[in-house]
């Protein structure tokens, strides 16, 4: 089996995110990580090939800045066999269409996949839509938001939570399956895994070399512009009080009672 | 005046209150009309409704052939329906099926795409809320049909007449479109307090219930709230994925939020911190959660809250 995972290289959430002048997420400035919330599919791209037990390969795959190499690594780290990056100047402030682009050309490169595995949603822009807009590039099915993945073969089954209902969705391979973080924990890579995956194959390819044209990606073309950024206000300091025999309980309610919630 | 679709959210006809807001913002854009998949005996049901809050007209797919199967099909009859209408744009509920929808609809249609959006103005200027609420970004579609989709709450549901004439909209869906097949569906069971993402009070717990979640259900119940929960919380078994606030929850923007037990992280304000107002009970007074609140208790939830409650219950 040929497994793609898509992990993005995320500015890390328990940092001072910002935005660049030109209202592109700061992808420099500020720390980045492997998005925590594609660690769930390489894990569950790594347990199913555990299960298959053949010569399944994984294949992790990102697009992102020069520095987006960790999110690679740490993949690799974890266990996934191979590493692609995906970097060009001009990919800089491309909207979900052109991600899904170059995505979608990076895997029909890597091979006739079975599965391209994604993460629910990325942890900055938390679209939750690249992994269809994917599905719908490579004209494969989409079995997408799992809460828990079972393969049989070439089947696929989920368990999906919707707002109104729990589904169990079915699918064929090849298709692609995003993950949410009830699928399990994800490992941590081991002393051994860190070893290893200094001598795992990973390439950077170029726009180029996807045979995407410039003009097709980038800030200048996104389909979708940002007007202006701004910092949310701070909330302004409340009351806080310490419970002394009951008296937090009394203050809580009239404070309650004074906002009119009772 | 363009046409402005609307895709309606229900459960067997039963219209969910998201689509009502979605109304109420497109008819700032142009003339509402809504996109019903399902069945076409509803069709009369639905419109009447959907008519009472501004939806002129209203399309009928129905959906006997394709609701067994997951997004596709949705997208393949909208791309035919906007070939058609040519509306000025189409607006969903940020949901795991509407975000899907106009994921693949946007790449049908060469359309750019902006998502959870929590305002849209007459110009087609969407305003998000990003960087777990510490942002506020404003922006426009650009390219091919705007496609929207709205996190619920962003708009008030306002109730005008409009014809809300049916039009049945046959679409031809292809087989490729019929793969990821819907196995099996459990609805939600009703919890009988108000939806958590509708709910003008939540009332959330954390690891700090240490499993014990009376307190919370209890001050829950005195305010008329809906019950919410941290990932420590769902994680640990004690409330189910579907109560859970914040990046990988629900998103919340009620009058009032009260967290019990719960320390604040960058994940859990994500889905909570544009509540109006905000109220904590935590044992410790250091915890990230008192930077949020306008009235913060350091206290045990397990003393306070039931000591509130109990409160709550006299004044009545
Ligand atoms: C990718 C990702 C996504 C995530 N998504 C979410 C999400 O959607 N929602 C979410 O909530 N979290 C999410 N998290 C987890 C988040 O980082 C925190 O771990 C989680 O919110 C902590 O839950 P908590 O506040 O209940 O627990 P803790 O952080 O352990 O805090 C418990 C609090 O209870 C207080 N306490 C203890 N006993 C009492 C008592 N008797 N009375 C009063 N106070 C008491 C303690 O002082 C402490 O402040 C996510 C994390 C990641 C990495
Ligand atoms: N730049 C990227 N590189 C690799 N994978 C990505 C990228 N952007 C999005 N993805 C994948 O798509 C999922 C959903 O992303 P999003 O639609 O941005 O929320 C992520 O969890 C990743 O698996």
């Amino acid at each position: 089996m040929n497994i793609v995972v898509c992990v993005k290289y995320v500015p890390d959430a328990t940092a001072d995110r910002q935005f660049e002048s030109d209202n592109t997420v700061d992808r420099v400035g500020v720390d980045g990580l492997l998005s925590e919330l594609d660690e769930y599919a390489v894990e569950q791209a790594l347990q199913i090939k555990e299960k298959a037990g053949d010569d399944t390969e994984v294949t992790a795959l990102c697009v992102g800045p020069e520095k987006a190499v960790d999110a690679v690594r740490k993949a690799l780290q974890m266990g996934a066999d191979k590493g692609v990056l995906v970097s060009d100047e001009a990919i800089a402030g491309s909207d979900y269409v052109a991600t899904s682009l170059v995505l979608a050309k990076a895997v029909e490169k890597i091979g006739q996949p079975d599965l391209v595995v994604c993460g629910m949603a990325s942890t900055d822009a938390s679209g939750s839509v690249v992994p269809a807009m994917l599905a719908e590039r490579l004209g494969l099915p989409q079995v997408t938001f799992a809460s828990v993945v079972e393969t049989q073969g070439d089947q696929v089954r989920i368990k999906r939570d919707s707002d109104t209902a729990t589904e169990v969705v079915g699918g064929t391979m090849p298709l692609v399956l995003s993950v949410t973080d009830q699928t399990g924990e994800a490992r941590y890579p081991s002393f051994k895994g860190i070893m290893a995956a200094k001598k795992k194959p990973l390439e950077t390819w170029s726009l180029a070399d996807l045979g995407v044209d410039a003009g097709e990606v980038g800030l200048s073309v996104a389909w979708t512009a940002v007007e202006d950024t701004s910092a949310r206000p701070p909330r302004t300091a409340g009351e806080i009080v310490k419970d002394e025999d009951g008296s937090g309980a009394t203050a809580l309610t009239e404070f309650l009672v004074s906002k009119k919630f009772i | 005046m363009s046409e402005v679709l609307v895709v309606v959210d229900h459960v067997d006809g039963a219209i969910r209150k998201p689509t009502f807001e979605l109304l109420t913002l497109a008819r700032r854009l142009g003339e509402p009309a809504a996109v019903f998949f399902g069945s076409s005996d509803k069709g009369a049901e639905v419109a009447q409704k959907l008519g009472q809050h501004g939806a002129e007209k209203v399309y009928v797919v129905d959906d006997a052939e394709i609701k067994g199967y997951l997004v596709a099909p949705k997208a393949e009859a909208l791309q035919q329906l906007v070939e058609k209408a040519a509306p000025a744009a189409v607006l969903f509920v940020s949901g795991y099926e509407g975000k899907e929808v106009a994921a693949r609809l946007a790449i049908k249609t060469g359309s750019g795409l902006i998502t959870d959006a929590v305002d849209l103005d007459e110009n087609g200027v969407a305003t998000q809320s990003v960087f777990a609420g510490n942002y506020t970004v404003t922006g426009k579609v650009t390219h091919g049909t705007p496609l929207i989709t709205v996190k619920p709450n962003s708009a008030p549901v306002e109730e005008v007449g409009a014809a809300g004439t049916v039009e049945e909209f046959a679409a031809t869906i292809s087989d490729a479109a019929k793969t990821a097949q819907i196995v099996a569906t459990q609805p939600r069971q009703a919890s009988g307090r108000p939806e958590l993402t509708e709910a003008a009070i939540v009332v959330s717990g954390g690891r700090g219930t240490g499993g014990n979640f009376e307190p919370i259900e209890k001050l829950a119940d005195a305010l008329g709230a809906a019950v919410g929960a941290s990932r420590a919380a769902v994680d640990s078994g004690w409330m189910p994925h579907t109560f859970q606030v914040g990046q990988t929850g629900k998103t919340v923007s009620p009058q009032l939020y009260v967290a019990n037990g719960i320390s604040g992280a960058i994940q859990h304000r994500a889905g909570m911190q544009t509540s109006k107002t905000i109220v904590a009970v935590n044992k410790d007074e250091e915890a990230p959660i008192f930077e949020l609140v306008d009235f913060g208790v350091v206290g045990d939830l397990h003393t306070v809250l039931p000591a509130v409650t109990e409160e709550i219950e006299k004044r009545k």
